[in-house]
C-alpha cells in the first residue's frame, strides 16, 4: 500500500511535466485545428534557456524559471508569425508538415549552437525528502506540484476571466464570426502560441531540475507523450490535457512499478487505442464544437 | 632474428612498392572512427586524445621506419550506420593500414563486417561485449580489442560482491538496449550464482530514459543487499541519485561505463558511496609507464586522462607495435603481427592476443566514496 503510494506520487510528479507540456498541444489544436509538432522543441529550449540562466547568468531557479517562460513565449510568438501564419488559408497538411519541419530545425539548430552532449542541470539547493507515513516526498516533487498547480490555475483563470481568454474562445469556437465581432484573430492566435510555449518552458525548466540533465533531443519522446496525453483527454479541452498528463505519468509509472519495466510505453499507446475505440474524442470530448 | 626478418620484410615490401609503382607518400594512414558526438561522446572523445597523443609521440620521435604516421579521423556521431559508411571510407577511400575504434561494443560491431571484407584490421579500444572479436566458434579475422572482455567483468564485479564485499543477494538494473549492459548482467549473474549468492530480481530501463523512479521504489522494497547495474554513465548517474533517494542504501556496482565525469555530476556527492566499478585503468596507479602517460597528458591537455585516454592510448601504441612488427604499412601484414602479440607492454597492464583476439590482462575495481575514487584493488584474470 505504501509502496502503491509512493509510486502514485512518482507517477504524479511525471503527470505534471506531460500535463503541462499537454496543455500547449491542446490550446493550439483548439484554436486552430493545428498538431503543432515543434511543440516538444519549445520544452527542449525552455530547459535549454533556464540551464544558461542559472549557469552564466547565476539567476536563482525560479527567477531564471520565469525568464525562459517569458523567452520561450516569445520565440512561440516569432515561430508562429514566421512559419505558421502564411499557412493560415494552406491546407492543414502543408501546416502539419511544416511543423515537423520547425521541430527538426529547431532540434539539430539547438545540437549545432550547444554541442550534441547532454548538460548536467545545477541543482541549486539541496534537495529533501520529507516522510509521510512512510511515502517519501521530495522536495523537487512538491515543487513541480505546486509549480504545475499555480500555472494550471493561471491559465483557467486566464482562459475563463480575462479579454484575452474570451477572444480566444470566441476564435476557437469560430474563426470568422468571431473576426465580424472585432476580434484580431491573428494576434489572438499568436498569443494562443505563445502562452502553450511558455507552459513547455516551464514543464522543461521543472524535468532540467528534476532529473538533472538536458539534451538537444530530449523534447522528442515527452512531447510526444504530452501529444497522446492531450488525444487521451480529448484534444482542445484544457481540463482535458491536465487530466490525461497525469494519466499517462500514473499508468506509465504503475506499470513500471508491477514489473513490466519494458513494456511501459507500449501499455501507453494500448490505452491511448482502447480510449480512442472507445470514445473517439479523448475522455472529456463531446465531439461536434471544441472549446480553447 | 626478429630484426633480420623486419628488415627483410622492408626490403622485400619496398621492393613490391617500387614495382607497383605506388609509392605515392611516406606516410602510414591511421583511420580513426569514434563517437565524437551524440550519446556516447565522452568515450570516443577521450579516446581520441590519447590516440593523438601517442601519435604525436611517434612522428616526434621519427615515426615508424622514418615514415611518419597520418591520422584520418571521422565522427560516427554515436550512430551505427554513419559508422559503418566511415568504415567503408576509411578503407576503400583512404585506403588506411588500420582502422582504429569505436569505443562502444555495438558500434564496433557495426564496423565489423566492413575489416573482414576490405581486410583491413579493426582495433576497439575498449568495446567489451564478448561477441565483438568472435561469436565463440569463429573469430573475426581483422577484428580486434585493447579491453578486457565483459565476461571478465562480469564476474570480477561478481567475485568482488561475493568475495570481497560478502554479499549474498544481488538485484540487477541494466540498460536492455545495449549488448555491453547485457552481457555484463549475464556474467555477473552466473558467476554470483555459482559464489553460492542468490539474484532476487532483474530489472531493465532502455537508455535515455531518465525516470527511474517507479523502478526503484520496487526494488527498495526487496530483500537484497548489492545493487548491480550495468550500463552507460549517463542513466547510471541519474540512477545511483534517485536510488539513494528512494532510499536505498546498498553498495552499487558496475562496469567502466560508470567512468565518466558526467556520472559524477548527475549523481552528486551525497549519492556517491558504496560505489565500486571495475575498470582496465587507473590514475592512482604508480607504475612508471603510467605517470609519465598522465604527465604527458596533463602537458598536452590540461586535464587528468581518464581510463578511455589510456586505453585510446594503447590502441595507437599496439597499432604502431604491430605495424613495426610487420614491417610494412600492407593491412593483411598489420593483421598478422596483430594477432600474435604478446606482452605488449601498455599503461593499461601488458597484452597479450589469444586465439579469440581477445586481450587478456588485468583489471582494477575502483571505489566511489564522497563523490570521488579513493582506492583500487587489482584483479588478475
Amino acid at each position: 500500500m505504501v509502496q502503491f503510494a509512493q509510486q502514485v506520487i512518482n507517477g504524479m510528479s511525471l503527470g505534471s511535466i506531460y500535463a503541462l507540456v499537454a496543455l500547449g498541444y491542446t490550446m493550439v489544436y483548439g484554436i486552430i485545428k493545428l498538431i503543432n509538432f515543434a511543440h516538444g522543441e519549445m520544452y527542449m529550449i525552455g530547459a535549454f534557456l533556464s540551464f544558461y540562466l542559472i549557469t552564466t547568468f547565476k539567476l536563482p531557479f525560479f527567477l531564471a524559471l520565469l525568464i525562459s517562460m517569458v523567452l520561450t513565449a516569445l520565440l512561440g510568438f516569432v515561430i508562429e508569425r514566421i512559419a505558421y501564419k502564411p499557412l493560415r488559408n494552406a491546407t492543414r497538411i502543408a501546416a502539419l508538415i511544416t511543423a515537423i519541419g520547425v521541430s527538426f530545425l529547431l532540434q539539430y539548430s539547438t545540437m549545432f549552437l550547444v554541442g550534441a552532449d547532454i548538460k548536467v542541470f545545477p541543482e541549486g539547493f539541496t534537495n529533501r525528502t520529507f516522510n509521510l507515513l512512510g511515502v517519501g516526498i521530495s522536495l523537487k516533487q512538491i515543487l513541480i506540484f505546486s509549480v504545475t498547480a499555480v500555472l494550471m490555475v493561471a491559465l483557467n483563470t486566464l482562459v475563463n476571466k480575462s479579454k484575452i481568454g474570451r477572444s480566444m474562445r470566441a476564435v476557437s469556437a469560430d474563426k470568422e464570426a468571431a473576426a465580424l465581432m472585432g476580434i484580431d484573430v491573428d494576434r489572438t492566435i499568436a498569443i494562443t502560441f505563445a502562452l502553450g510555449a511558455a507552459l513547455a518552458a516551464a514543464a522543461g525548466s521543472l524535468v532540467g531540475m528534476y532529473y538533472n540533465t538536458i539534451s538537444p533531443l530530449m523534447g522528442v519522446t515527452p512531447g510526444l507523450k504530452a501529444f497522446v496525453a492531450a488525444v487521451f483527454g480529448g484534444i482542445g479541452h484544457i481540463k482535458g490535457a491536465m487530466l490525461g498528463g497525469f494519466a499517462i505519468g500514473l499508468i506509465e509509472t504503475l506499470v513500471v512499478g508491477v514489473g513490466y519495466s519494458l513494456m511501459k510505453d507500449a501499455l501507453v499507446f494500448f490505452v491511448l487505442i482502447v480510449v480512442l475505440i472507445v470514445k473517439p474524442s479523448g475522455l472529456l470530448g463531446k465531439g461536434g464544437r471544441e472549446k480553447v | 632474428m626478429n630484426r633480420m626478418k623486419g628488415l627483410f620484410l622492408v626490403t622485400v615490401s619496398s621492393m613490391l612498392l617500387l614495382a607497383g609503382c605506388s609509392s605515392s607518400s611516406d606516410k602510414i594512414k591511421v583511420g580513426l572512427n569514434f563517437e565524437l558526438s551524440g550519446a556516447v561522446a565522452s568515450y570516443g572523445q577521450a579516446e581520441v586524445q590519447g590516440i593523438e597523443l601517442a601519435i604525436e609521440q611517434i612522428n616526434a620521435a621519427g615515426g615508424i621506419d622514418g615514415k611518419l604516421i597520418e591520422l584520418i579521423k571521422r565522427d560516427n556521431k554515436s550512430d551505427a550506420a554513419e559508422t559503418t559508411s566511415i568504415a567503408t571510407f576509411l578503407a576503400t577511400q583512404e585506403k588506411v593500414s588500420v582502422i582504429l575504434g569505436a569505443a562502444t561494443s555495438g558500434l564496433t560491431k557495426a564496423q565489423v563486417p566492413v575489416a573482414n571484407q576490405y581486410k583491413v584490421p579493426l582495433i576497439s579500444p575498449s568495446a567489451t561485449a564478448d561477441d565483438v572479436t568472435n561469436d565463440g566458434v569463429n573469430v573475426q579475422p581483422f577484428v580486434y580489442r585493447v579491453s578486457f572482455i565483459d565476461s571478465f567483468q562480469g564476474i570480477t564485479m561478481a567475485n568482488f560482491a561475493s568475495k570481497n564485499l560478502s554479499k549474498l543477494k544481488a538485484v540487477i538494473l541494466g540498460d536492455q538496449s545495449s549488448d555491453y549492459a547485457k552481457g555484463l548482467a549475464e556474467t555477473f549473474s552466473a558467476q554470483f550464482k555459482s559464489n553460492g549468492g542468490t539474484v532476487v530480481a532483474q530489472e531493465a530501463y532502455v537508455s535515455g530514459e531518465q525516470d527511474f523512479n517507479g523502478v526503484l521504489t520496487r526494488v527498495a522494497q526487496m530483500d537484497f543487499d548489492v545493487l548491480f547495474v550495468p550500463g552507460y554513465y549517463q542513466e547510471v548517474g541519474l540512477i545511483i541519485k534517485q536510488a539513494r533517494e528512494a532510499g536505498i542504501t546498498t553498495p552499487i556496482l558496475g562496469g567502466d561505463g560508470f567512468d565518466s565525469p558526467v556520472l559524477f555530476e548527475l549523481a552528486g556527492k551525497d549519492a556517491l558511496y558504496d560505489v565500486y566499478f571495475s575498470q582496465a585503468y587507473s590514475s592512482l596507479d604508480q607504475d612508471p609507464m603510467v605517470t609519465k602517460f598522465i604527465a604527458d597528458f596533463k602537458a598536452k591537455y590540461g586535464v587528468e586522462p581518464n581510463a578511455f585516454s589510456a586505453l585510446g592510448y594503447d590502441t595507437a601504441l599496439l597499432a604502431v607495435d604491430a605495424i613495426r612488427r610487420a614491417g610494412s604499412s600492407d593491412p593483411e601484414k598489420i593483421n598478422e603481427a596483430l594477432g600474435s602479440t604478446v606482452n605488449f607492454q601498455g599503461v593499461t597492464g601488458s597484452i597479450t592476443v589469444d586465439k579469440w583476439h581477445n586481450a587478456v590482462k588485468s583489471a582494477v575495481v575502483l571505489e566511489i566514496q564522497d563523490g570521488t575514487v579513493v582506492g583500487l584493488q587489482r584483479v588478475n584474470p
